[in-house]
């Protein structure tokens, strides 16, 4: 029974989001359609991109607040040196250098300032990399993004299949490969599981905990890319609040937040339910106004589904040792 | 290796005059222990009695003030957790150091990974899973210990099966020297009894233990020899049995009672 249980925990968000689309094709017909799949597959790109960066982070128990701004800022940087007349992969690399600057940021001063917890330092990232997108663009959006950037972030293939959708299949592939073969990821779990015995037996705790913080910057770049391809500009407003979209994503799909659980399944799992909520409650028309509360709503599931998995596992300790 | 010197005597591991303060307290006062290949050697004392600093000390997790440590009559420095497992010394914390969200071959190999190619950093390398899940069996199976599958989580184990796993990964890396602090402490009277078979499977491979603890029970039954500190200093040794444990009493708590 327990471990039917704690069985259904951990596959739960995956049943949920078939239960959800089988229930909302049912309800709307302009659900399941070529055309609307194309649509909510682009429209959960950033959030997945997003969420699987927060996936390790919060693996290792932090936080990144910072990712929203950092894809807007990533978005300026590049929009500024195409205008300036950079070729496309200049700008690209622009982009991504962006977002791994502000990660390498939050990592360096997280774990050589000794600070207590990452929350504070990307808080203050948030509010500079969005400071420096609208100092950077005046406030306004820059537009001039090149024919391949916009192809990337905005072409959907055979009427259904984004671009940008492949690039995330891509990513996820990478992450897969770095959390389940790579040492580094086993030091990721590592560090998240027990940091103190990381550090006693020798793992570079803080090596790990920097790597994690870029990769995140990194994965807001890479969203960045993607939202200035699909508007075809760089915005200082782009992403807005986008941090808590990743957060909610990776606690949704059922990844622990008190650290050392999840994988990247857990990550796109929660993004293409947050989609498709927004996606079904927009096809319905219910009042955009009630969007946030539903999420809000999966949050507390996700987030007590994870207490009830701990609570099992308790029991399933105590009767282990009864046995 | 460690045969030859049990043969000629020599201890594998010898702590000589071992001093060691922390700011005005004199943790350790003139200590001097041997350990032998093959023998299990109790570390008793009241708290504060400086058994922690002393294996920590062998832990390389602290450095002695004053004093020598010795391998097979071979001066050795200890001064980092690394350095100690270079020299085949393993410690088992009470904490365990377990990650619970890891089985037990993550948890064997974790900082330890076995994985390739070399020619890459350390953090790059593919990681052999077969290969440590091998190797992980091998030793549970010559320790003797049952798990209820190799693939769980550790976190979902008893206290028994998270201490043995503990000190199934101290046994499968110590070359030479096992230290056990208070390993069944936590643990009920099933589950102590087969960590304390496994102390005398540790014994049976040839490795030189240190256990401390309280239960003078569990001390009897596994120790060759007891050796008991008070205010940082050694103050007696004894072959713990029914007859002695009034005297490792009194050496314990000090007095004449």
């Amino acid at each position: 029974m327990l471990e039917l249980g704690l069985l259904f925990l951990r596959i739960g968000p995956a049943i949920g989001l078939v239960i959800l689309i089988l229930v909302i094709s049912q309800l709307t017909p302009a659900f399941a359609t070529p055309r609307n799949v194309g649509n909510l597959l682009a429209q959960s790109a950033v959030i997945s991109v997003l969420a699987m960066g927060q996936l390790l982070v919060i693996i290792t128990r932090g936080i990144d607040l910072s990712v929203g701004s950092t894809l807007a800022l990533s978005t300026v940087t590049g929009a500024l040196a195409a205008s300036a007349g950079a070729s496309t992969p200049v700008v690209i690399g622009v982009m991504l250098l962006t977002g791994i600057a502000v990660g390498a940021v939050n990592g360096v001063v997280y774990v050589f300032g000794r600070l207590p917890h990452p929350f504070i330092i990307t808080l203050a990232t948030l509010s500079i990399a969005r400071g420096l997108a609208l100092w950077l663009s005046d406030g306004q959006p820059v537009q001039n993004m090149p024919d391949p950037i916009r192809f990337i972030g905005g072409e959907i293939l055979f009427g259904w299949l984004p671009v940008s959708t492949m690039l995330v299949a891509a990513i996820a592939l990478a992450v897969l490969l770095l959390t389940t073969l790579l040492v580094a990821g086993r030091w990721i779990y590592a560090v998240g599981g027990n940091p103190d015995a990381a550090r006693r037996i020798g793992i570079p705790v803080g090596g790990t905990l920097v790597a994690v913080y870029v990769v995140s910057g990194l994965m807001a770049g890479i969203a960045g890319l993607l939202t200035a391809g699909r508007t075809g500009a760089g915005a200082p407003t782009f992403g807005s609040l986008a941090e808590l979209d990743a957060i909610a994503a990776v606690i949704i799909g059922g990844a622990s937040f008190l650290g050392g659980r999840g994988n990247v399944g857990n990550a796109i799992v929660g993004a293409l339910m947050i989609a498709v909520i927004r996606n079904g409650m927009n096809l319905m028309n219910v009042d955009s106004f009630f969007q946030p509360m539903v999420i809000g709503v999966v949050i507390v599931l996700a987030v007590e589904a994870d207490v009830v998995r701990n609570r099992l596992e308790q029991r399933f300790r105590l009767r282990r040792a009864l046995a | 290796m460690s045969a030859a010197s049990k043969m000629a005597g020599l201890p594998v591991l010898a702590v000589s005059d071992a001093v060691k303060r922390f700011g005005g307290v004199l943790a350790l006062d003139r200590v001097s222990l041997t350990l032998h290949a093959g023998e299990v050697v109790a570390l008793l004392g009241d708290n504060g009695a400086g058994k922690s600093t002393l294996i920590k000390c062998l832990a390389g997790v602290h450095r002695l003030d004053e004093g020598a440590i010795a391998m097979d009559g071979e001066p050795v420095r200890i001064d980092s957790p690394a350095a100690a497992q270079a020299l085949g010394i393993e410690t088992v914390y009470q904490d365990l150091a377990l990650f619970d969200n890891l089985d037990p071959p993550a948890n064997f190999y974790a900082g330890r990974e076995i994985a390739g190619p070399h020619w890459l950093p350390r953090a790059l390398r593919v990681m052999r899973p077969s290969a440590m899940r091998a190797a992980t069996d091998a030793v549970l199976t010559e320790l003797r210990v049952r798990l209820p599958s190799v693939g769980m989580t550790v976190g979902l184990m008893s206290g028994g099966q998270r201490q043995a796993v503990a000190v199934a990964r101290a046994a499968a890396f110590a070359s030479r020297v096992v230290v056990l602090d208070e390993p069944t402490a936590a643990l009920g009277a099933r589950e102590s009894r087969s960590v304390l078979d496994l102390i005398t499977r540790l014994r049976e491979q040839g490795k030189a233990v240190l256990v401390i603890s309280h239960a003078l029970d569990h001390v009897i039954e596994v120790a060759d020899r007891a050796v008991v500190m008070r205010r940082g200093r050694l103050v007696g040794e004894e072959v713990p049995t029914r007859e002695s444990q009034p005297r490792l009493v009194s050496l314990i708590v000090g007095g004449d009672a």
